[in-house]
């Protein structure tokens, strides 16, 4: 009789619990973002397609369907930390088939070579290039993402990608990377700036 | 001529952490020359030791983590580490006790923890706990105090105690314990005064009948009390240079004192009373020299008072409730275990995030 | 709730802070100096926060004493002045005084010692003005706060709503600096009248001037000026009513002296002294009904005001031990700080530190050409013996004596975990945004760490992020936008083809009907058909023959117009397919001629300048050929090596 008791006591505590399991699932859902708009948010909308995919949501998607993490040179190292964390997944290093981390850039036309043949302007991802047919084009730094992708299709090889200069507003305290200047012992002048005044 | 650059601030206070531990030595020295004269010559055997095997292994530890022993070592924490260990053991035991406590403090509680800085557990605390409960007998054998033996050991003694458990003429460490105890036939092997409580008030005796031996003269039994009075100068002095902020003592010593008060005013036969508790076992030394290790204590104000408080209700419960006479190590890595939610829960409001009253 | 201090009341006290040595003496020892003009000035085009302003002068242009350089940006930005007469030598880029060394555009002014002054506007009658116009002229006298970020005066004033209590900040509780001190020993009254003016344009009831307890002379200069005031009170007039003397009761200047205790000299931190009171998170002082202003910005109101002067100069303390003759000096905004360390007698050390501001918040420099700008309060060049160089980096053993001493109450200890850890998260929940970096945390630090760098490096890691985040999410939308825009284009153009296939098949069905109808009409139908005919073709020689000819008179002649639009459509596509192939031709000639001539094309281009634009254009169409060939000679390579590739693993 005793295991019936056993039997009939443990059902009714399995029971509890799972109405009491099934009510917080309920009760205390944390409302998220689809995965997929999570994953899209933390890639670097450059949309150059140097993973493979045409921009950043197809990849995004492709993430979200198992592909790696680590096709996104433009986010570095630092994307596919975050991707790997939000995933749970392990982060990779980046995988070098799809480019190296590189320095930011942007677009820039050298407008008196442009022939205004709007090849670049269909290439452009994010519509960053201004200009009409025979007109000469121009691009709109600060909405370009430094994808590169105009450079190719430019059949006279007018585009540049120009390294973006850091300003000291956004100066990330580098101070390991400051170039020391050597000075002459005898006198204070900076060797930087030559006309600069003599002390006197 | 080139130009140096250097992040602000330019300007440094000149106490480095070396220095803080240099103080933390120099102020224990009270209760170490009080400790060394009760207890003889082991003491001081115990610290050389102690020191050696510490720099050895802090050494060794840090070159198997890839780190330059030079700079690790200039800190001083290993060997504040070793001296705060071996005051705690007793001065006679066999020299492979404080090896083994040693090594565990540096390489497992320290080093496997990642390093001074990240360790949950206080070292010398955690290795006295592994000592205490894995070598129970040698761990309690107190040598009675200078005054109260019946023949205290010579240097050389101490040395073959120490080194092989025998004098030179042959005495065990048992026999070298016996304690002439004038009004009673027999002589006893000494215990500590809260070990002599412990068992006798176990053995259904009340207080004042456990009180009646004879090393229970002033405060708090003969020897412990000058041991404890030699740290709390040294703790002062600790408080004067600003090494330690007041904080974690007096929360320790109040909350410890209160229990005792309560305890003496409710079970007066059968709770030992305040100058006991505070006087006797390690109170001061934990209070001053074990509570205020920074690293495994809580941060912030707030959080260092309920953090000490802890500890000194823990000790009064262990030593009451307990299986063991003293809890100073046991109510510390406790109170380690709770610093993360202590913390947690203590974090000052931010400048400009009071809520405003009206 | 009214913020309100009396002379007697309560001073607080803000959390943490630390007592570094001061070290003012000597520099605070002597007046302030003023050295010969330098020979060479640097004017930065960026002072401020805001935009840049545009520039209106160029290279040779001879500038006046006070003449504006610049026009403003948006933003209320500040014109940048001339500091003397003299001519404009360069614009160019020029090391920033910045602590990342970085250039920035700079006007380079080679005085000409004549010192002659632009035409000065004081504004003689104040009262008679609107707070606009008052400050409309602050700013066209360029004037910033002279205490911390440079945060332009007008602005500041402008943005400040019911405020209580207008706080005149001579505090300076960095060590080694004396700047603010010598100027309010020898300057008090017109700091004093400066404040008034702020106090006017803020309408605050109340005038507080907060100095440190180390400064008594300042004090004592500050409180003969106000019982001078007090007699003399241009307030006095409307004495006669009591609502006028109750008024003037407000106006009289409030002396508070503050206890010793860096950093109480910040803003958030002297509010809290003064008041008790929190500026609250992610807002302004104004919020809680104060303003703040620097001894120097009263200064320089007073001189822009009464003098019409702009703010062209700002007192520098020179100091440090490997200074010869430390003390303070009235610079020109643009003096090259070399030019100030040499005329205090500068003897560099072996690896020199030269530091712009004081020892706990000022940053090393690398080049001593960096001009002085509106907030250089001091330029610091201390001995290693005086300012220990710090020393390695030891671990943290969580002592806490970084929480101790932080003024904003936060975990320092806490925050250097996450930010080495870099969890910016975690750093954004412990409030790393509230940190100061006023250096107090890393000056007790007993293991030497960093601390500040830290949090610097972590906030503009933060800041940078959340730029990226948003430039992030404007390409999102934009390449969405794309997208869409594309989607709808293919939408239409298969809509038109769709439509022009049911026109196709209208037209068709309407021939048909329109064959039978034609039989009434034999003769015209035939006609029509003749001309039709001609059109075609006519069509392919469309070169010369304009195409509209036969298309129009088509649609005069017939009814069946439909079909002669058409015809007239093929011809037009007919006449641009031969103008293309001429052009191509054409375009094949020329490059032809530029690669024949690619060597000689340097000369001829010369020779010919006229012809540049065409030039460019050949040679554009040249290298686009050459990159096709190139390509394809690659592909060709490419081809060759995988054959030879999947030759050599065959034979492996």
């Amino acid at each position: 009789m005793s295991w019936l008791v056993g039997i009939i006591a443990l059902s009714a505590i399995a029971l509890a619990a799972g109405l009491i399991l099934g009510f917080a699932a309920i009760r205390f859902r944390v409302e998220s973002d689809p995965i997929v708009e999570q994953i899209d948010g933390l890639l670097p909308q450059t949309q150059c397609g140097q993973c493979g995919y045409p921009g950043c949501r197809p990849y995004a998607e492709a993430i979200a369907n198992g592909d790696e993490l680590n096709k996104c040179p433009p986010g570095g190292q630092a994307t596919i930390d975050q991707l790997a964390d939000l995933l749970g997944r392990e982060a990779k290093p980046l995988d070098e088939a799809h480019g190296e981390e590189a320095q930011k850039t942007v677009a820039v036309i050298r407008e008196d070579e442009c022939i205004g043949c709007t090849k670049c302007i269909q290439a452009c991802p994010v519509d960053a290039i201004l200009g009409a047919a025979k007109q000469m084009h121009t691009v709109i730094a600060d909405e370009c993402t430094g994808c590169d992708l105009c450079v190719e299709p430019c059949p006279v090889d007018c585009i540049d990608m120009v390294p973006v200069a850091t300003k000291p507003e956004r100066w990330k305290w580098q101070l390991d990377q400051i170039p020391v200047a050597v000075v002459d012992a005898g006198q204070n002048t900076a060797t930087s700036a030559p006309s600069a005044s003599k002390v006197s | 001529m080139s130009f140096y650059i250097a992040s602000s601030p330019h300007h440094h206070q000149r106490r480095t952490t070396a220095k803080l531990m240099q103080w933390v030595l120099i102020a224990m020295l009270p209760g170490f020359l009080a400790q060394l004269y009760f207890f003889g010559w082991g003491v001081i055997l115990q610290l050389l030791l102690a020191i050696a095997v510490a720099l050895a292994a802090e050494s060794l530890c840090l070159l198997a983590r890839d780190r330059a022993p030079s700079t690790g070592l200039q800190d001083n924490t290993a060997i504040v580490t070793a001296a705060l260990l071996a005051v705690s053991i007793p001065p006679l035991a066999p020299w492979w006790i404080i090896v083994i406590g040693t090594l565990f403090s540096i390489v497992v509680v320290k080093h496997l923890f990642g390093g001074v800085g990240h360790n949950i557990f206080n070292p010398a605390m955690a290795g006295y706990v592994v000592l205490l409960i894995s070598f129970p007998v040698q761990m309690t054998a107190w040598m009675p105090p200078t005054g109260l033996a019946t023949q205290a050991p010579s240097f050389i003694d101490s040395l073959y105690l120490f080194l092989f458990q025998f004098t030179s003429e042959g005495f065990s460490l048992e026999q070298m314990r016996r304690v002439d105890t004038g009004a009673m036939l027999d002589a006893v092997v000494m215990a500590t005064p809260l070990d002599h409580l412990k068992t006798q008030l176990s053995q259904g005796a009340t207080l004042s009948e456990a009180m009646q031996h004879p090393q229970f003269t002033g405060l708090a039994g003969m020897g412990w009390q000058w041991v404890n009075l030699g740290y709390l100068l040294g703790g002062l002095l600790l408080l004067q240079q600003r090494i330690i902020q007041w904080h974690i003592p007096v929360a320790l010593i109040a909350s410890l004192a209160f229990c005792a008060l309560l305890g003496s005013i409710l079970a007066p036969d059968y709770l030992p009373g305040l100058s006991i508790h505070l006087f006797s076992g390690a109170t001061m030394f934990a209070a001053f020299f074990i509570a205020t290790d920074p690293v495994s204590a809580a941060t912030s104000s707030k959080g260092k008072l309920i953090y000490a408080g802890l500890i000194g209700v823990l000790i009064y419960v262990i030593r009451s409730y307990g299986g063991y006479p003293d809890a100073v190590a046991f109510a510390v890595l406790l109170a380690n275990l709770c610093v993360p939610v202590i913390d947690q829960y203590t974090r000052p409001v931010t400048y400009g995030h009071r809520k405003e009253q009206g | 709730m009214a913020v309100e201090i009396s002379a007697t009341s309560k001073l607080w006290r803000f959390p943490g802070g630390i007592h570094p040595p001061e070290r003012k003496a000597p520099a605070n020892l002597n007046n302030i100096q003023r050295f010969p003009l330098p020979p060479m000035l640097f004017i930065p085009l960026h002072q401020h926060i805001g935009e840049d302003g545009e520039l209106c002068v160029a290279v040779g242009d001879y500038v006046l004493k006070g003449q504006p350089l610049t026009i403003p940006g948006v933003n209320n930005g500040l014109p940048v002045h001339a500091t003397t007469s003299g001519t404009i030598t360069a614009i160019h880029e020029h090391p920033l005084n910045h602590p990342s060394g970085l250039t920035g555009l700079t006007v380079c002014l080679e005085p000409d010692g004549k010192e002659a002054w632009y035409p000065r506007q004081p504004l003689n009658n104040m009262d008679a003005l609107s707070q606009r116009e008052v400050l409309q002229h602050l700013q066209a006298m360029g004037i910033a706060g002279l205490g911390g970020a440079g945060f332009p005066t007008a602005r500041k004033v402008a943005g400040a709503k019911n405020i209580d209590v207008l706080i005149i900040n001579g505090v300076e509780c960095e060590p080694y600096i004396a700047s603010d001190d010598r100027l309010m020993r020898e300057h008090a009254k017109e700091i004093l009248a400066g404040s008034h003016i702020l106090q006017k344009l803020t309408f605050a009831k109340q005038l507080v001037i907060a100095i440190e307890d180390n400064k008594p002379e300042a004090a004592a200069a500050f409180r003969e000026a106000i019982e001078q005031f007090s007699v003399t009170a241009d307030f006095s007039a409307d004495g006669a009513d009591p609502a006028g003397s109750a008024a003037r009761t407000n106006r009289q200047p409030i002396l508070k002296i503050v206890p010793t205790r860096y950093p109480s000299g910040g803003e958030k931190q002297l509010i809290q002294v003064l008041t008790g009171k929190q500026v609250p998170v992610r807002g302004l002082p104004a919020d809680i009904g104060i303003l703040m202003q620097n001894v120097a910005t009263a200064y320089a109101v007073e001189r822009a005001v009464n003098h019409g002067e702009p703010l062209l100069e700002r007192v520098v303390t020179i100091t440090g031990e490997a200074v010869k003759n430390p003390g303070t000096a009235w610079a020109l905004l643009g003096t090259p700080i070399d030019y100030l360390l040499a005329q205090s007698g500068f003897k560099p050390g072996k690896k020199q530190r030269v530091i712009m501001g004081g020892p706990m918040m000022g940053f090393t420099v690398t080049n001593l050409q960096i001009p002085v700008i509106k907030t250089t309060n001091c330029v610091l060049a201390p001995t290693h013996k005086e300012l220990t160089p710090p020393q390695a980096e030891m671990a943290c053993i969580r002592c806490g004596a970084c929480e101790i001493a932080c003024p904003a109450s936060l975990l320092p200890q806490q925050l250097q975990w996450l930010a080495k850890a870099q969890d910016y998260a975690g750093l954004k929940q412990h409030h790393l945004a509230d940190c100061i970096e006023c250096g107090a945390c890393a000056y007790v630090c007993p293991s030497q760490i960093p601390l500040v760098q830290y949090y610097r490096q972590a906030k503009a890691e933060i800041r940078e992020q959340t730029i990226e985040q948003q430039k992030s999410e404007i390409a999102r939308q934009r390449f969405e936008a794309r997208q869409a825009r594309l989607e709808r284009e293919k939408e239409e153009r298969l809509e038109k083809h769709r439509k022009a296939a049911e026109a196709r098949k209208a037209a068709q069905a309407a021939r048909q009907s329109e064959a039978t109808a034609t039989e009434q009409d034999p003769v015209k139908a035939a006609l029509a058909r003749v001309k039709a005919k001609k059109a075609q073709q006519t069509a392919p020689a469309a070169n010369t023959e304009s195409p509209q000819g036969p298309a129009g008179s088509a649609s005069q002649t017939t009814p069946e117009h439909k079909v002669d639009q058409k015809t007239d459509q093929k011809d037009a596509v007919a006449a641009a397919v031969a103008r293309a192939k001429a052009k191509k031709a054409e375009r094949d000639r020329l490059a032809q001629a530029e690669n024949n001539n690619e060597a000689e094309k340097p000369i001829a281009a010369k020779n010919a300048p006229d012809h540049d634009k065409k030039d460019a254009v050949a040679a554009a169409v040249a290298r686009a050929k050459a990159k096709k060939a190139e390509r394809e000679r690659l592909a060709q390579a490419e081809n060759n090596a995988s054959t030879t590739n999947t030759k050599g693993s065959d034979n492996g």
